[in-house]
């Protein structure tokens, strides 16, 4: 059971960024995508949420629903913090959870579950990187999806946000969900790793 | 389809909060028509000629210009992605966002001519025809121009790119538009079939605009 | 100097609680006054009735270059001075002065329609009202556009400055140009030519709409404080500083 990867490879501006790249994540587990820099981690994240296209190899994913793609089982947290900033955290959020669908719990949990409980009315231009990341994960705890592509998660954290996001990612693990995460540091949480851009 | 309806609503606030929604547009509207006179110098029955062709022209340009941020903002901060990756159809999406740019833009550039129709000295009933029309063929308009701001955005260039890939999509809407105005006041001409075809290409920007910019998005991605 | 002593926002929101009440309720007098002034003045003989738009049309036209004026003081003390509630005034200002002009030109071309057979002519004096219009539109425009109020203030005032060129153009078309509107009769070498009986509505009109201004704009300044003063808090508020 789980999320499969078969011989990918990935072309970039006519250049092969890797090829031949397989992995295997089970449900309930996590893995670790590591390397250098250009060595195609978030490429790679990116053709599993599907934006990019899937050239060679194949991805499979046991448990999925028959009518939906993956990416629409998939949440994606990539570099960019996708708020208006005229738009309040709680109403950024609100809209994500009703554009994305399967509500898991009500914006203002998702909110305290991330420290962001007292200023959810303020405007989304007044937050900082750090607090928008944390509204980032906010929306991943409030759109139930059961795989998780994490690009750098934890940059812009402090201390106290990044031991909050070890939990949530434990409890995401805990009740049957899957992570893959390109990360240059150690995640916190026991992870399987695919290094990439080891083979000359 | 609550989902559709968030979309608009989201993008109709924004658009409101950041400076008053679509004013600007009419604001420019406003400019473009107040200069043809100085252009063509304040010679009344001439202005009533090209009245209702000025007035086109003047809400095209208005809407072209705000059609530019109509990706190119969700793709700035990484929503196109996540637009992407929703059991809504990329089809829907666009028609929602095309319908939010109609409502917040067109919308009040049609209020406004009447009154900038007083400006040129046109008929009462000459300026509401030309509301009407334009209440046909605005819709056309942020459709077709949709087209180009997907493509825009996939490759990165916006302004004058925008402006060359949608000029010459609009050009049917705008001769129908301008012909259906006139037809209105000669009484000569009949006011039905243009306005008949330019209903027609609204509704066909309708299905194809969303259409052909969902693909432009999709082949774009990187 | 007074101004300076009124920098301090704290004290011109204290001044102003105590003192515009009062000048509300002057300006409610004045105005008063002047609308029966009007409605008690002869008709003229030959337009009747109708001249009497002019003691709304006219005052309104005064005034939207007035409130440019006013304007461009705050701007200079924007970029000379560096007065701290010369940007309030100026954004304060703003919108008022859109609004009278917009009046102006409304019952201008009511009043021409009767006189002239047109709602609207391009002549000198009407198309550079026009300008004026559009001009506090996008000043206004601009304000908006940038989300800190004090970066938005220098733009503004340099926008205002280069703006301020219109009005002296105003007021001197009709004698430039040959145009539909009529020529200068109040503020001419040699004297008004206005009858006495329609110069001293005219005069309270003037005089009660200048009231008007005053008391609208230290209302919009105040409301512009109070806007800031939000903003600075739920900023800080983001930071996590205590409130």
């Amino acid at each position: 059971m789980g999320l499969f990867g078969r011989d990918i490879s990935c072309t970039r501006g006519g250049r092969a960024v890797f090829t031949g790249v397989s992995f295997d994540v089970a449900a309930g587990e996590a893995l670790a995508i590591t390397g250098a820099n250009g060595a195609g981690k978030s490429s790679l994240l990116r053709i599993l949420a599907g934006l990019l296209p899937l050239v060679g190899g194949r991805i499979d994913y046991e448990e999925s629903a028959p009518e939906l793609t993956l990416a629409e089982q998939a949440h994606y947290l990539g570099h960019r913090d996708p708020f208006k900033p005229a738009l309040s955290a709680r109403e950024n959020l609100a809209f994500w959870q009703q554009y994305l669908g399967s509500p898991a719990m009500n914006i203002e949990q998702a909110l305290m579950s991330v420290g962001l409980g007292a200023i959810g009315h303020l405007p989304a231009g007044f937050l900082s990187a750090g607090q928008k990341r944390r509204l980032s994960i906010a929306r991943l705890i409030a759109v139930e999806r059961p795989i998780w592509l994490l690009d750098e998660p934890a940059t812009a954290l402090d201390a106290a946000g990044q031991s909050a996001f070890i939990a949530i990612m434990q409890s995401h693990l805990d009740s049957g969900g899957l992570i893959a995460a390109a990360t240059h540091v150690p995640l916190g949480i026991a992870t399987r790793e695919l290094r990439l851009g080891a083979r000359a | 389809m609550s989902a559709l309806i968030a979309l608009i609503q989201r993008d109709l606030r924004i658009s409101w909060r950041l400076g008053g929604g679509g004013l600007l547009g009419v604001l420019f509207f406003l400019s473009v028509v107040v200069l043809m006179p100085f252009a063509l110098g304040p010679d009344v029955p001439l202005l009533k000629r090209i009245g209702p062709a000025v007035l086109w022209l003047g809400a095209m340009l208005a809407s072209l210009l705000t059609l530019d941020r109509l990706f190119t903002a969700d793709q700035d901060d990484g929503s196109l992605d996540l637009l992407l990756m929703s059991p809504v159809p990329l089809e829907l999406s666009c028609l929602a966002k095309g319908a939010a740019h109609w409502l917040a833009t067109g919308l009040p550039l049609i209020v406004a001519t009447p009154l900038l129709g007083v400006l040129l000295n046109l008929e009462p009933g000459t300026s509401m025809s030309v509301a009407l029309t334009l209440l046909a063929g605005t819709p056309a308009l942020t459709f077709t121009g949709m087209i180009g701001a997907a493509l825009a955005v996939t490759m990165r260039r916006g302004g004058l790119l925008l402006a060359v890939l949608v000029l010459p999509l609009s050009i049917p809407v705008l001769i129908f538009g301008v012909a259906a105005s006139n037809a209105a006041i000669t009484e000569q001409g009949r006011f039905g079939a243009p306005f008949s075809i330019l209903c027609a290409l609204t509704l066909a920007g309708f299905i194809i605009g969303p259409l052909a910019a969902a693909a432009s998005l999709r082949q774009g991605l990187d | 100097m007074f101004l300076a002593r009124l920098a301090n926002p704290s004290r011109f929101m204290a001044f102003t609680a105590r003192v515009l009440p009062w000048l509300a309720i002057v300006t409610a007098l004045l105005l008063a006054l002047g609308l029966y002034q009007s409605w008690t003045a002869p008709d003229d003989y030959q337009q009747g009735a109708t001249v009497k738009i002019m003691f709304i049309h006219v005052p309104n036209a005064w005034l939207s270059m007035f409130v440019w004026m006013v304007m461009s003081a705050s701007a200079l003390g924007t970029l000379v001075w560096k007065h701290p509630l010369a940007d309030v005034a100026a954004k304060a200002a703003a919108p008022i002065g859109a609004a009278f002009t917009f009046l102006a030109l409304a019952t201008g071309s009511l009043w021409g329609r009767p006189m002239w057979g047109t709602y609207w002519q391009w002549d000198a004096r009407l198309t550079s009202m026009l300008i004026l219009f559009l001009m506090y539109l996008s000043l206004i425009a601009l304000w908006r556009a940038v989300e800190d109020p004090t970066r938005a203030a220098r733009a503004a005032a340099v926008l205002t400055l280069v703006g301020a060129i219109n009005i002296p153009i105003i007021k001197f078309s009709v004698d430039w140009w040959n145009t539909l509107h009529q020529g200068e009769s109040v503020f001419r070498m040699g004297g008004p030519t206005l009858d006495r009986a329609f110069l001293i509505p005219l005069f309270t009109m003037a005089m009660a709409f200048t009231l008007l201004f005053i008391t609208l704009h230290l209302a919009a300044m105040r409301n512009e404080i109070l806007r800031r003063r939000i903003r600075t808090l739920q900023m800080m508020q983001a930071d996590g500083r205590a409130l």
